[in-house]
């Protein structure tokens, strides 16, 4: 059915429905290493569930010794900016030196920041 | 007749893991998801790495020179020691998971008792292998779960495999005269004394699972005796052992 606010008639709004896929939804992993302050992002994977999606990751990017502590994030709540609003999000603080403290003079007392 | 008793009972639980470790290793590539493939490899390389510390404890107390590699590669079928279940064709994803966890809810409460161990070689492996074995149960208890109620077809494959497996189980828990003899020098625990809390961690896990445990209290035997092993290990061990049959001393 073509709704008659379309811009394109012909072409029915609702797309057709494709063959529904079991796949499991995705996950983003992020672990903190031995001696990481923080956890960072190493990847993602598929599991039906977040109790799964640790499991999964352990096997997955922990097989090396690699971290102390997982957290596992579904996909879809991950809030983003698109590469769309790359010029007003980020070219504006381009020209803007001034914010980097870069124009204090440090005493030798404090050391290496 | 068993010669030694405590090699008897080091190769049961080497013999053990080297099955079922390559039983498991042979999903390698071919698993459902990229995540249960790796996962499943996993579990195959821990297992294949507690063999090497059984069987290699078992060739320091038989004392003829033989290695984990010589006792792994260079056996018969019969001379064997593994339980029948842990030499069950992978059969689906499903039947291959049910089995791990048949497995892996015993092996877990062994290796618990064997911390605890009067030889503290045998205590010194169980402490590590007990960690393995915990996260396997936890993984393999989740995936029966999770397949035993969810779908028509899932729940169907998983009911079926639990009632192709379940008569290997009992032979996990039948004591005899190795088994007898280790316990009376405090190295291994009465193994009718696991069966209880075997049977209630079972039992929770199939009744959330919404699968049947069947009614029947039949074992089959033979396995972790040498006296008769099915059919699938001689088949399983042609392909294991290939290499060093063909190139004998073979290495890289």
């Amino acid at each position: 059915m073509s709704s008659p606010n379309s811009a394109y008639p012909d072409i029915p709004e609702t797309p057709p429905t494709k063959p529904r896929r079991h796949e499991w939804p995705l996950w983003e992993i992020f672990i903190r290493g031995q001696h990481g302050m923080s956890h960072r992002h190493v990847g993602s994977l598929h599991a039906p569930d977040a109790d799964m999606a640790i499991k999964n990751a352990r096997d997955v990017y922990t097989r090396r010794n690699e971290g102390v502590s997982i957290w596992a994030v579904e996909a879809r709540h991950i809030a983003a900016t698109s590469p769309g609003d790359k010029g007003p999000f980020y070219e504006p603080s381009e020209s803007k030196v001034y914010r980097h403290p870069t124009f204090f003079d440090i005493p030798d007392d404090v050391g290496a920041m | 007749m068993a010669a030694d008793p405590f090699f008897e009972f080091l190769c049961r639980m080497g013999d053990n893991t080297l099955v079922l470790g390559h039983r498991v290793s042979e999903w390698c590539g071919t698993a459902p998801v990229l995540e249960e493939d790796i996962a499943l490899a996993n579990t195959a390389l821990d297992l294949i790495g507690q063999t090497q510390m059984w069987l290699g404890l078992a060739g320091e107390v038989e004392g003829k020179g033989r290695s984990a590699d010589d006792l792994a590669m260079l056996r018969d079928a019969w001379d064997f020691r593994n339980v029948l279940l842990t030499e069950q064709p992978n059969g689906d994803f499903g039947q291959t998971m049910m089995r791990q966890f048949l497995f892996d809810a015993w092996h877990v409460a062994m290796l618990d008792a064997l911390t605890r161990s009067t030889d503290p070689r045998v205590a010194e492996i169980a402490a590590k292998a007990v960690k393995e074995a915990s996260y396997h149960v936890e993984r393999s208890g989740d995936t029966v779960i999770g397949l035993g109620d969810g779908t028509d077809e899932s729940h169907r494959r998983m009911q079926a495999a639990l009632d192709l497996l379940w008569p290997y189980v009992g032979e996990l828990f039948v004591p005899d005269s190795v088994d007898d003899a280790m316990a009376e020098a405090g190295i291994a625990p009465d193994l009718t004394d696991l069966r209880a809390a075997y049977d209630d961690h079972l039992a929770k896990v199939m009744a959330t699972a919404t699968l049947t445990i069947p009614d029947s209290a039949f074992a089959h035997k033979g396995g972790k005796s040498g006296f008769r092993h099915s059919e699938h290990l001689g088949h399983m061990l042609t392909e294991m052992q290939w290499l060093q049959r063909a190139y004998p001393g073979a290495t890289w």
